[in-house]
């Protein structure tokens, strides 16, 4: 089936079979690595994209069903060729220990201040609540959260 | 891990995908939200022929009040119930369930109706669909025909058919939905002055209920309870609707002797099973004290006057 995604803002059309995952979609067709594969359940969350600018776990969605959407990866986040405000926290504040669930927790991240612009720590460990960190770094990744919150936030006013 | 092979289809009108399962149902599986399907899919433990996918069906997400019901539609996510403002006004038992279900993510796709087909015995909404005596409405091409299993012989026909949730929920992974019919909406009824809650003990987020219970009960003007929904999670081989805890609460005036009781009601009438989260002794002692915690909590938001 002939499918068009636009992915970080780039749109690529392929012929993909229906059952292929979307995950396998960004990783095998795009070359887009940064989103990872972890427990392939639909419990750990390293797959996780932006659809729309929606968190979804992308080991539980078909790439046909990603037809006419707009996907963000980790590989989308950077501005202007600099790192996000989340991003740049997650370095500042070592929001990461070996870094194989930090894209989707930057991008859980990145849509809840997208929608919270001022989130408390409760909210934060909320969002970040389907996505498991091994390392269990959550301390650092919650900091570096509220401080991209932050940066955001002053972003805005000035 | 990869599903079998199948044919993937994504109509744009309702139409459309009632004649495709007119034409084929028996081999479709429908696809709202997919976060039981698709990993069940990938397991192989379901292998449809032909995946129906309803996401491109416009006018099919909504929660909204009508007819004396609050209506929550097929491609409502359980994200959208959690931010919804009319089930935070008007239903305290789904307001209260729907943070608990799942993890945010997965909350993101997953639906309340899908939840409802799949019946999954251990999912949290059809205990909350029990508790609060819902209806959900079936949609098919030409209407249903066929002999009515378990019931006298009824003949169903027209397009649309309303089920009471009891009739709706036959077994584990079974409803009473036919093959060429679309679950299209559940709808609770509104209440006057009334109150409910969820009481989940999850062991970490996304994981299934090693008890949950809901509650829900309404008061009349002499402050009696004039109608009381008490329904279990994982406790049973399915969801267990508590009908004579329920009976001994209406009627009666509210008080803590009375929720004990119940609580002891619900507690003699699950069968939960010992696992590795918890023993069935364990289990059957939380039902007793959760009915009487989430009833105690569904009297205080009653009495508060919300609704």
């Amino acid at each position: 089936m002939n499918i068009t995604v636009t992915v970080n803002g780039m749109e690529h059309t392929a012929d993909v079979e229906p059952r292929l995952l979307l995950v396998d979609f960004i990783r095998t067709n795009l070359g887009l690595t940064g989103t990872h594969i972890g427990c392939d359940t639909t419990s750990c969350g390293v797959c996780t994209v932006l659809i729309d600018g929606t968190p979804v776990k992308t080991c539980t969605m078909f790439a046909v069903q990603a037809n006419g959407r707009s996907v963000t990866t980790v590989e989308g986040l950077k501005q202007n060729g600099e790192l996000s405000a989340m991003q740049q926290a997650f370095r500042e504040h070592h929001g990461l220990q070996c870094g194989f669930c930090t894209p989707a927790m930057m991008l859980v991240g990145t849509a809840l201040i997208e929608e919270n612009p001022d989130p408390t720590e409760d909210d934060i460990r909320w969002a970040i609540s389907g996505n498991l960190c091994r390392c269990t770094g959550y301390m650092n990744i919650v900091k570096s959260i509220e401080a991209a919150a932050e940066t955001t936030r002053e972003g805005a006013i000035s | 891990m990869y599903p079998s092979k199948f044919d993937y289809l994504a109509p744009e009108t309702l139409e459309e995908a009632l004649a495709v399962l007119a034409e084929r149902g028996d081999e479709v599986k429908i696809l709202a939200g997919g976060q039981s399907l698709i990993p069940m899919m990938k397991l192989r433990f379901a292998e449809p022929s032909t995946l129906l996918d309803i996401n491109r069906v416009p006018g099919l997400d909504a929660i909204d009040i009508q007819d004396g019901h609050v209506r929550v539609q097929a491609l409502a996510r359980h994200a959208d119930v959690v931010r919804s403002e009319v089930i935070k006004e008007e239903n305290d038992l789904m307001a209260g369930a729907a943070p608990w279900i799942a993890d945010p993510i997965v909350r993101n796709l997953g639906t309340v109706c899908g939840s409802l087909a799949h019946h999954d015995p251990e999912g949290d909404w059809a205990s909350v669909m029990l508790a609060l005596d819902a209806e959900v409405v079936a949609a098919s091409k030409e209407g249903v025909t066929h002999f009515h299993p378990g019931a006298d012989g009824t003949q169903h026909t027209g397009g649309t058919r309303v089920i009471s949730i009891q009739e709706f929920l036959v077994d584990m992974f079974t409803t009473s939905l036919y093959p060429t019919e679309i679950l299209t909406e559940v709808r609770v009824p509104r209440y006057e002055r009334g109150g409910g809650n969820y009481q989940k003990l999850e062991r970490k987020v996304g994981d299934y209920a090693t008890v949950g219970v809901a509650t829900h009960i309404e008061l009349g003007v002499d402050d009696r309870i004039t109608k009381a929904g008490i329904a279990l999670t994982s406790v049973y081989a399915h969801n267990l609707k508590v009908t004579d805890a329920e009976t001994a609460l209406v009627g009666q005036a509210p008080s803590d002797e009375l929720f004990a009781e119940a609580g002891r009601i619900a507690s003699a009438a699950c069968d939960p099973a010992s696992d590795t989260r918890g023993s069935a002794e364990y289990k059957r002692h939380i039902v007793g004290l959760f009915t009487e915690r989430s009833l105690a909590e569904s009297l205080k938001i009653a009495q508060g006057g919300q609704s």
